[in-house]
């Protein structure tokens, strides 16, 4: 009782104080790392699209594939994993009355872990000795330092999690029988998912450290090929996941509604955690050594992550419908124009959570075997991710960081700042439309992905791909404008914008809701049931790899 | 729990299409065979050059319009390399690495497939219109990725 009172007053008083100076500086050390990441990122991206565009011819000491394998790090680790972190605990701060101290020791402990990782994985790739992309497909062979990077950051995306379970223990100790609040309740997914999501590629990539320093000859190729793709997919979800915690909870309260059903928000955060792993096995469709209904297997596993996310659209625009409504909103569609379109942190989050339509409907497609055989490894691809995580999942991070940065910053969002926002958001979503699209076309030409400028020995196939690439070339230049607009928002209101109050906007549950049922809290049982998922998708493929597998392929440096 | 009537019509209809895509994405590829490549035959990865087929790379004519070309993709080309064959052919790629991960994508088809070291992949594809395909590495394989590539001529 003593500590449940406690606790209270510890909630009170970051209500009334604000934010908690000492987890503010961790959010805010986390965010700003993630958007100097993003700056150097889309820098990269840019010179990529002027190469495949035949618009710029990249120097020795910085070739296209370098440039490619960090632009995919940066963007697809870096950016996100920083962000994602900054973001949720900030969250739980707020929700939970302040981080444990030794939540924070740990945080920090992670912070370096991660930095330091980044610095080792970076190194090699500069030196040309680890131009092995983002999925660092064995037997290309990195220099040992590439693989010893990615443990130490993996080992602080860990302790990231471990930190959030400690937090989120202590509160349910604290509060018997009461349900984690909604963001922190996103947050335990998030942090379980990555969590064993990990695990995979960390084994992979300890398999491969005594590989590439030599000590071992041969690799199993299909059996790291599948533990990364057990994490690679899981991974975009994962910052899906963080992108719809903001839809569900943060959105509804920025337009003066309330949240959607409660049990239902948490039983989609449920069905994406046990179904994710899963689905990573469909970026091995066209692979040998799978037998057909294995394949078919994976199909139907995939395609059923779909279910949640359309449960996810139909939420959100009857949220969004609802509170234009009850505002005076009228008509079949007509209602949409009492949504606060020139408010960023709603603008850009919409915009994103809306691209998710044509995103995810791209993906269903890729996911089946006919259709992924058409696209594979194409621009299409490309295209694809791009939406998803260019749009959808950036985006919203963007969106979110008009309000986050000055909560955590003590200052507030002036209205040249949320100007300047809805000119960024509209910059980037006519960039990506022009970039993606292009993609996504060249994708269905043919046009392969991974692949620095060329002309196929002026093969007329290949040159009808150039206009796209040009389009291609456009939209990316677009987007470092979008960067450096983005970039610019943030510092300006983490150092710059007036001192004042900012609110952490978590909308409150929907009216007279009938009370979520106390199931919904067994993390126990989800993970149980998550890992019976994953055995059924993966135990017979692996050990078929395993077991009747070719002998294994020495390291290659083709590069 | 309590559901709108609304939600409930909107996931009986997604769960429905989800059902009917992969009832049409299972039979077309168990009862019209339009299955992705996924052969399972295994090879020494490191011993392609003495193992038959692939000791002999090459295009063979195994029937009336009917082919097989049997070959390895090594960086940065593909043995044999500019093959000829007449319009209607059907062709069966028979594909091993002899290094790292290759692509091995005919543009403008459907012929797509993963060439994994220690694995045979098999593909066919029938040329019905004549002209000269690109055939392509789609799968990053190292510093000359970009010119891995040769063409099918199809007369």
């Amino acid at each position: 009782m003593e500590t449940a009172l406690n606790q209270t007053f510890k909630t009170k008083a970051t209500k009334l104080l604000g934010v908690n100076k000492q987890d503010a500086k961790i959010s805010k050390t986390y965010l700003f790392v993630s958007f100097v990441i993003l700056l150097v990122g889309g820098f990269l991206g840019l010179a990529q699209g002027l190469n495949r565009a035949g618009l710029l011819e990249l120097p020795s000491w910085l070739n296209y594939y370098q440039i490619l394998t960090m632009h995919g790090v940066f963007m697809l680790l870096a950016f996100t994993t920083f962000f994602t972190f900054g973001y949720l605990y900030a969250g739980l701060s707020h929700e939970l009355g302040g981080l444990l101290p030794k939540v924070r020791k740990i945080v920090w402990t992670a912070f370096a872990s991660k930095i330091i990782g980044a610095v080792l994985v970076v190194i090699p790739i500069l030196m040309n000795e680890a131009s092995v992309m983002y999925t660092f497909y064995p037997p290309l062979k990195a220099h040992p330092m590439f693989y010893i990077g990615l443990v130490f950051f993996a080992v602080g995306m860990w302790l990231c999690n471990v930190g959030a379970f400690i937090q989120v223990a202590n509160w349910r100790k604290n509060n018997k029988g009461k349900h984690v609040p909604i963001f922190s309740y996103f947050a335990t997914g998030i942090n379980v998912l990555m969590f064993f999501a990990l695990i995979p590629v960390a084994v992979e990539v300890i398999y491969l450290i005594p590989w590439s320093f030599g000590w071992v000859k041969t690799v199993n190729v299909m059996v790291s090929r599948t533990l990364f793709w057990a994490f690679g997919h899981t991974l975009v979800n994962i910052w899906y996941l963080t992108a719809t915690s903001a839809w569900y909870v943060i959105a509804p309260k920025l337009i003066g509604g309330r949240r959607w059903s409660d049990t239902l928000t948490r039983v989609v955060i449920i069905a994406l955690v046990i179904m994710n792993i899963t689905g990573g096995f469909h970026h091995q469709i066209i692979d040998p050594g799978i037998s057909l209904p294995v394949k078919m297997m994976h199909v139907f596993m995939s395609l059923a992550i779909g279910f949640p996310s359309l449960m996810t659209a139909f939420a959100l625009f009857a949220v969004f419908e609802k509170t234009a409504r009850k505002q005076g909103g009228k008509g079949l569609i007509g209602w949409y124009k009492k949504m606060p379109w020139g408010d960023v942190r709603f603008l850009a989050v919409f915009i994103g959570m809306a691209s998710f339509i044509p995103a995810g409907a791209g993906g269903i497609a890729q996911t089946t075997n006919q259709l992924d055989t058409v696209v594979h490894n194409t621009m299409w691809i490309v295209g694809h991710f791009h939406l998803t995580l260019g749009v959808t999942v950036a985006l919203t991070f963007f969106g979110i960081s008009y309000w986050l940065v000055p909560y955590i910053s003590g200052r507030i969002l002036t209205p040249q700042i949320n100007k300047l926002g809805v000119i960024q958001t509209w910059i980037w979503t006519i960039g990506m439309i022009f970039m993606s699209g292009a993609m996504h076309t060249a994708g269905l030409f043919g046009s392969p992905r991974r692949t620095s400028y060329t002309t196929y020995g002026d093969h007329a196939t290949a040159l009808g791909w150039d206009p796209y690439m040009m389009c291609l070339a456009i939209g990316g230049t677009l987007l470092i404008v979008g960067i450096i607009l983005q970039v610019y928002a943030v510092i300006n209101m983490m150092f710059f914008a007036p001192k004042g109050e900012t609110e952490f906007p978590i909308a409150e549950a929907e009216e007279n809701a009938s009370p979520t049922p106390y199931w919904t809290e067994r993390w126990g049982i989800w993970i149980i049931v998550m890992l019976i998922v994953v055995a059924m998708a993966y135990v017979v493929p692996l050990t078929e790899f395993i077991v009747n597998g070719p002998p294994g392929s020495p390291g290659f440096k083709t590069w | 729990m309590k559901m709108h009537k609304d939600e409930k019509i909107w996931l009986a209809l997604s769960f429905g299409l989800m059902m009917i895509f992969m009832l049409i994405t299972g039979y077309q590829a168990i009862a019209e065979g339009m299955e992705p490549p996924s052969n399972t035959d295994i090879i020494d990865p490191q011993k392609v050059d003495q193992t038959a087929p692939f000791d002999k790379p090459g295009i063979k004519q195994i029937g009336d319009k009917e082919y097989e070309v049997v070959m390895t993709l090594q960086v940065f080309s593909f043995n044999p390399g500019n093959i000829e064959v007449p319009a209607g052919s059907t062709v069966h790629f028979i594909l091993t690495s002899k290094d790292v991960v290759h692509g091995f994508e005919i543009a403008e088809t459907n012929a797509n497939a993963m060439v994994t070291p220690g694995y045979i992949q098999k593909v066919t594809q029938k040329f019905d219109k004549p002209g000269s395909y690109l055939v392509l590495c789609n799968e990053y394989c190292g510093a000359g990725h970009q010119a891995m590539s040769t063409t099918i001529t199809v007369k």
